[in-house]
């Protein structure tokens, strides 16, 4: 039997799904305020059982909060997702049919793209060949510009990805949907979009993964093949800096 | 905060039939998976709905649950108590002749915590400045008695604010759309003047007490200082 929801589980829900996605230390401050605010039992290292129990009783409605990766810097968000959703339905209320289809066919180019993005020529190029209507670019760039703001896409230097919102959500559609062509993160298994792919026997590892996999390695070697690792490690700079100032203040 | 508690869980394969009559021995099974089935898709499309805060037409939940449906009212009812029991939200019918409801949040509001959660922090302190205005007001302001109180604040109904964009649209529009305000024309003027009261969902998601407060905390008094205003909010409070 599932154990009770009180009020602070309640309201740490209300603000998940209201962000749309959460950072984890975000979450954790929420967590705390929560348990604050309503005057339940709070402790620092219990975020995970605080979440399963809201988990447990989303359930029955095919929801689930659901935890996942940041490609860019590995850093772990939140983010309320729908499982019965077999197509775009959350997005389905907010866009028009032609805006889906640009998204659609953006994601396309994304995920069928070596690594993870899609320039905007190439997507704003599509947008006289939709079929439901035909966009001009000044439009389409505008709807691009709402998906980022909404978090769906996220924009570096005129490349598209996929947000970190998008992946949490959208996992099981785009695995189930680009079988053949979506690559899994040799190392942590979920879905990778933005990765690095071995030359010689094509596996693929997000980035933050093979920071880490290769951490301290003088001459990285692919973990299946053992080839040489041809692509030029991810920079660690900026991300050690954040992880640790992270680590530092959630202590 | 224990208002809610019930004495027993959910478990993974049933909806929450609570003291309804309809305990599982009593139908059969793919019945009740197909009642669950038809509670979840509700709940999800009144959440999804929510997230912009427009009123749903009770038209389009029958579309969402198959228009055929004949439970449709046990299926509402169940789909309410979800709401209420998981997310701590409130489906109310505002309007009984068109049929339109909202969700309303009615998690105990906090000390200090006025009417916003974390997102739309200023569109939702402005809006606490009007409830405010409304309430001190005589729970009725006219529209250019509003506009001249916000023009104090630096806040200019015909320029585009820096925050909160076209004002009078917010207020007009947006807000009024929402149920936090409720604006009506008032008949026979030329140019249109407008009537501003409190909207439902104000009523449920704040109070005159707590809007009192905030009064009280911006000027440095007591709320006792108001003394019909202290008097109706303690009022409803007791209601």
């Amino acid at each position: 039997m599932a154990a009770q929801m009180t009020n602070a589980h309640r309201r740490f829900l209300q603000v998940l799904m209201s962000n749309g996605i959460t950072e984890a230390s975000q979450a954790r401050k929420l967590h705390q305020h929560c348990c604050e605010i309503d005057k339940v039992y709070y402790a620092h290292d219990k975020l995970d059982d605080f979440i399963s129990t809201i988990n447990s009783h989303l359930q029955p409605l095919f929801m689930q909060i659901r935890k996942g990766i940041s490609e860019e810097d590995g850093r772990a968000h939140y983010a309320v997702v729908n499982l019965a959703e077999t197509e775009v339905t959350k997005m389905a209320s907010d866009y028009t049919e032609t805006e889906l289809e640009l998204f659609r066919k953006t994601m396309d180019l994304i995920i069928l793209s070596e690594n993870g993005f899609a320039s905007s020529t190439d997507i704003l190029n599509l947008a006289d060949q939709l079929k439901t209507k035909k966009m001009k670019k000044k439009e389409a760039e505008q709807v691009l510009k709402v998906f980022v703001e909404d978090k769906w896409l996220s924009e570096k230097n005129g490349e598209y990805t996929l947000h970190t919102r998008c992946i949490i959500e959208m996992e099981q559609y785009i695995l189930s949907n680009y079988q053949d062509v979506a690559r899994k993160c040799n190392i942590c298994h979920s879905l990778a979009i933005q990765s690095q792919v071995c030359e010689c026997c094509g596996i693929g590892m997000h980035l933050p993964c093979v920071r880490k996999y290769f951490r301290g390695q003088a001459e990285p070697r692919c973990p299946k093949c053992n080839e040489f690792w041809s692509c030029d490690l991810p920079g660690t700079s900026q991300m050690g800096s954040h992880t640790h100032h992270r680590a530092h203040s959630q202590a | 905060m224990s208002q809610r508690k019930r004495s027993k869980g959910l478990s993974s394969s049933q909806m929450t039939d609570g003291e309804e009559d309809c305990s599982p021995s009593q139908r059969d099974q793919p019945f009740q998976d197909q009642m669950n089935q038809k509670v979840s898709e509700l709940v999800q499309f009144l959440l999804v709905k929510d997230q912009k805060k427009i009123p749903i037409r009770r038209a389009d939940m029958l579309k969402t649950v198959g228009q055929k449906y004949k439970n449709y009212t046990e299926i509402v009812n169940r789909a309410g108590k979800t709401l209420q029991e998981v997310f701590g939200l409130q489906l109310m019918e505002i309007d009984t002749k068109l049929h339109t409801y909202i969700l309303i949040d009615n998690l105990p509001r906090a000390e200090g915590e006025y009417l916003c959660k974390d997102k739309e922090k200023e569109k939702m302190g402005l809006l606490l400045v009007v409830l405010s205005f409304i309430f001190m007001k005589g729970n009725s302001v006219k529209d250019t008695a509003l506009w001249e109180f916000l023009r104090l604040l630096r806040v200019h109904p015909g320029k585009p604010h820096k925050v909160f964009g076209d004002v009078r649209k917010l207020l007009m529009d947006e807000f009024a759309r929402q149920k936090y305000l409720d604006v009506t024309p008032i008949p026979l003027t030329d140019p249109p003047e407008f009537k501003f009261q409190w909207g439902p969902r104000a009523e449920k998601e704040t109070s005159k007490k707590d809007v009192l407060k905030f009064v009280a905390k911006i000027q440095g008094k007591d709320p006792t200082f108001w003394v019909s205003q202290n008097k109706e909010a303690e009022a409803e409070a007791a209601s």
